[in-house]
């Protein structure tokens, strides 16, 4: 078998870790293959070495059997590898051309650039109008602009860094048809994914990396999730127990929900309803940007609205500020850890009394208990196994899964009545999600009722009893979960069939 | 005095207008052209996503060392380059210490400004009260003696062209070429511009120094053409109200332009109602009707219902103040309200503009003011 990049013995390490270690493995043109490994397994590292934002301590690597060393980004473009981002690197504010135009090395004039993004785009199935805006783009539609880039430089090797975890089934569809036509082109694509199903259907091989250090190499279709996921832990995986809940009488009602948007980018909602139970996880699925961050501020009381539009336990809330509904026990754990959910350079005792201080009465008339907020902290620590040295720690300090632990488990503790959270287990990896979701769930057996909104449908069919989605500011019906495929699913998650 | 001032009760409309055309005009151009290029020079700054707050420091810094530039060579030519010079690098100070040093932006210019401020004054001591040599204006055989036409757009001196000429430099450059798209995209987001292999920290001390020479260049117009003089603390808070511009302007070059007429405009207008002792009302309905007519030039391709009830407000209130002008022609206001329209002015628009939060955000470079640091 020829081979188009060879990399053997790569170690880089940073202060107090060691990112890679004798990491060696080969691509073939044509290849698609898989990169696997939790969180914090290197695998970033190893692609950006790559890509030449980071330079290897010790070790080769071999592009077409030539020596291979990019000190930039430049030098790997230059050398046909190509990236795309987990995070976009796109400009909102500027359009798709430009866009593509800040990507590419040679100045190329803007209409015959225009013109090639259009027939590459048409050519691969990907269809992009060079004049919009990336603000006023789909998810979807943003990672076509970054594929788009990096096919219009001819790449022998495309990177993708999880491409697929903030889109609908139906944009993964074609996102592997563009892929499997690149490959039988000849170029290799080097595929970074959490998702284990997705890796089966799409790679040709596997390399798995545990602790900065290849642990296997196998071929996908021969594994089964579970083996695969187990080669990525290290361990055994326990079944998550079935559930079956009763639900109990209403807690917090939405009706006819609608909040319009000042920001250019955002989603207004349109009347919203939904009815939530006692005993119950409702789930709210969604492509990223349709409305979720806006729901979660107006529940939460970020923003305000008319006060017959949400009720808790028949009261009107809907005008009351965060923390009059943190006293009535309606709680809310945003998205963004760092700066939204925690204050990054506060310690865990300052943040624990943030959210805290209402509903575990935490102050008398004005003053602070600081011993009974870090008491409250330190139990939190402890319930959810937050590794950290202690509770003066700052949250940036927190490694994201540890702070999202902390996170959830300051609102969990409170013994809220309604629990709303955001993404709960994004970037977590699967040890720290799975205690996330257990924890959600028991909130949910003692009597709450937790509302979960989420892009990963997999942890959604697994938690929810009633399931709705979001598209465009507009939410379903609830339907009982089991009751819906994933089709279906993503079908409203378009947009298609919001109703 | 009395004949050629206008808006006196006993001068005709003719002799107002052909006074406003060929002297205010003139005067009110010469005003705006500090804030012209203190403005674009903040504009790329804060295109790039750099907040300098210290445009007044740097402009103080031109203007010393331009003057004295000019005073010991006899050619205001040298000082306006070395004004440049210096305030480039009174910039590249603030650049080293936020984008090496990733110092805070808004302590770093507010200590810039002090800075320059004290240095320009220790360095001016020995040369208050001497006069520039005056610099050279353009003079056009036959188009710059016409009348009115001649006074109004021909008979200024090379940089107030200049900083037209670089007004236009500056749109072409974001708008048309490569380099222009590289630097709105570092300042649009530093991240992502990083990881497409852009030199974050070059472009934007690149732009910082181009600020500051443009800052400089204001500095040096205002002590070798504007007053002409030294003194301590001359730039007298011009370097802030370049920073509004910026803002007021949306980040848009074009409208830099109008905007530093306006504020230069205001600062011209009071100064001439305290001497010549002329109508506010007059004025104040002078200047709406402007405004108003500047609006619907402005927004004619999308003139909403909103818009159109907010012109015929500003039209109608323009109308009342020029009636009352008629009615009171003797009608006075203390210098104390005068003197403080400028900045009056300065919050109004500002409040303005920030009531479309829609298009500001828009136009506002999102890494705005926000430290970068290359973490691989």
């Amino acid at each position: 078998m020829n081979t188009l990049l060879d990399i053997s013995g790569l170690r880089k390490a940073y202060p107090g870790v060691v990112a890679n270690d004798d990491v060696a493995f080969d691509i073939a043109p044509g290849e698609v293959h898989a990169l696997l490994g939790e969180n914090g397994a290197g695998k970033s590292t190893l692609v950006k070495m790559i890509y030449g934002l980071v330079q290897p301590d010790e070790g080769q690597m071999h592009l077409h059997g030539r020596p291979y060393a990019p000190t930039s980004p430049k030098d790997a473009r230059a050398a046909g590898v190509s990236m795309v981002f987990q995070h976009f690197s796109l400009f909102e504010a500027l359009s798709v051309r430009e866009n593509i135009a800040l990507g590419l090395d040679e100045a190329i004039a803007p209409r015959v650039l225009a013109d090639r993004i259009r027939s590459v785009s048409k050519d691969y199935g990907l269809p992009l109008d060079p004049d919009r805006l990336i603000g006023d783009l789909s998810v979807g539609e943003r990672q076509r602009v970054e594929i788009v880039r990096c096919l219009l430089q001819d790449p022998r090797l495309l990177i993708m860094d999880e491409p697929t975890s903030v889109l609908t089934p139906q944009e993964v569809n074609i996102l592997f048809d563009t892929l499997r036509l690149l490959s039988k082109r000849g170029v290799a694509i080097l595929y970074i994914s959490h998702k284990l199903d997705e890796i089966r259907v799409l790679c040709d091989r596997a390399t798995i990396l545990r602790g900065g250090k290849v642990v296997a190499t196998c071929i996908p279709r021969d594994e089964t999730p579970r083996s695969l996921a187990e080669m990525m832990i290290g361990s055994t995986l326990a079944d998550p127990p079935l559930r079956r809940a009763v639900p109990g009488r209403t807690l917090l009602k939405l009706t006819g929900l609608s909040l319009p948007t000042h920001d250019p980018f955002g989603v207004s909602l349109q009347g919203i309803d939904l009815t939530l139970h006692a005993g119950e996880v409702t789930g709210i699925a969604g492509v990223a940007g349709n409305g979720q961050d806006e729901l979660v501020e107006v529940l939460s009381g970020e923003q305000l609205v008319e006060p017959g539009m949400i009720r808790l336990d028949n009261t009107p809330v809907g005008g009351l500020s965060p923390n009059r509904r943190r006293s009535l026990g309606l709680l809310t754990a945003p998205e963004e850890r760092l700066g939204h959910a925690a204050a990054p350079d506060m310690s865990l005792t300052d943040n624990t009394m943030l959210t805290g201080r209402v509903r575990q009465r935490l102050s008398t008339q004005g003053f602070l208990k600081w011993n009974v907020a870090s008491n409250f902290a330190r139990a939190v620590i402890k319930q959810f196994d937050v590794r950290t040295p202690g509770v003066d720690t700052p949250a940036r300090a927190l490694s994201g899964g540890n702070l999202q632990k902390f996170v959830i488990g300051r609102e969990v503790m409170q013994k809220p009545r309604v629990l709303v959270v955001n993404q709960p287990t994004w970037g977590v990896d699967a040890a720290a999600a799975a205690s996330i979701r257990q924890s959600l769930r028991d909130l949910a057996a003692a009597g709450a009722s937790v509302l979960v909104i989420s892009q990963d449908l997999d942890e959604l069919m697994e938690m929810s009893d009633q399931f709705a989605v979001i598209a465009g500011g507009k939410l379903s019906p609830t339907r009982p979960a089991g009751s819906i495929s994933i089709e279906e699913i993503g079908r409203m998650m378009g947009g298609g069939d919001a109703a | 005095m009395m004949e050629v001032i206008g808006l006196n009760a006993d001068v005709t409309i003719q002799q107002s207008l052909f006074y406003i055309l060929t002297t205010l005009l003139p005067i009110m151009v010469i005003a705006a052209t500090p804030l012209v290029l203190a403005s674009t020079g903040e504009l790329i700054v804060e295109k790039s996503g750099v907040l300098n707050l210290g445009v007044e420091g740097m402009m103080v810094m031109g203007a010393v060392i331009g003057f004295i530039t000019a005073v010991e060579t006899g050619t205001p030519v040298a000082g306006f380059i070395l004004a440049a010079v210096a305030g480039g690098l009174l910039a590249l100070i603030f650049g080293f210490l936020t984008q090496v040093l990733l110092s805070n932006q808004v302590a770093t210019g507010l200590a810039l400004t002090l800075f320059g401020l004290g240095l320009a004054a220790l360095m001016g001591q020995t040369y208050t009260g001497i006069r520039p040599p005056q610099t050279a204006r353009i003079d056009i055989p036959f188009v710059s003696d016409a009348p009115v036409l001649g006074q109004m757009l021909f008979s200024y001196d090379w940089i107030v062209y200049f900083a037209l000429a670089l007004v236009g430099a500056v749109w072409w450059f974001l708008n048309r070429t490569r380099a222009g798209l590289v630097l709105r995209a570092v300042g649009e987001n530093h991240d992502a511009a990083h990881a497409l292999g852009y030199r974050v920290i070059a472009i934007r001390l690149a732009a910082i120094a181009f600020g500051g020479a443009c800052a400089g260049m204001g500095g040096a117009y205002l002590s070798l053409v504007r007053v002409p003089q030294w003194s301590e603390g001359m730039t007298a808070g011009i370097g802030w109200i370049a920073l509004a511009i910026v803002v007021f302007a949306s980040w848009k070059p074009g409208r830099v332009i109008i905007g530093a007429w306006l504020f230069g405009g205001v600062t011209i207008l009071q100064l001439n109602i305290q001497a010549a002792n002329l109508n506010v009302l007059g004025i104040a309905a002078i200047v709406l009707a402007v405004v108003t007519i500047g609006m619907i030039a402005l927004n004619l391709r999308s003139m909403t219902a909103k818009n159109w009830i907010r012109v015929a407000f500003l039209g109608a209130l323009a109308l009342l103040s020029w009636a009352m002008a008629l009615t009171w022609p003797a009608f006075r206001l203390d210098s104390a309200y005068l003197s403080m329209t400028p900045y009056l002015m300065t919050i109004v628009v500002l409040v303005a503009i920030s009531g479309d939060r829609t298009r500001a955000a828009l136009n506002a470079p999102a890494s705005l003011g926000r430290v970068f640091h290359a973490s691989s």
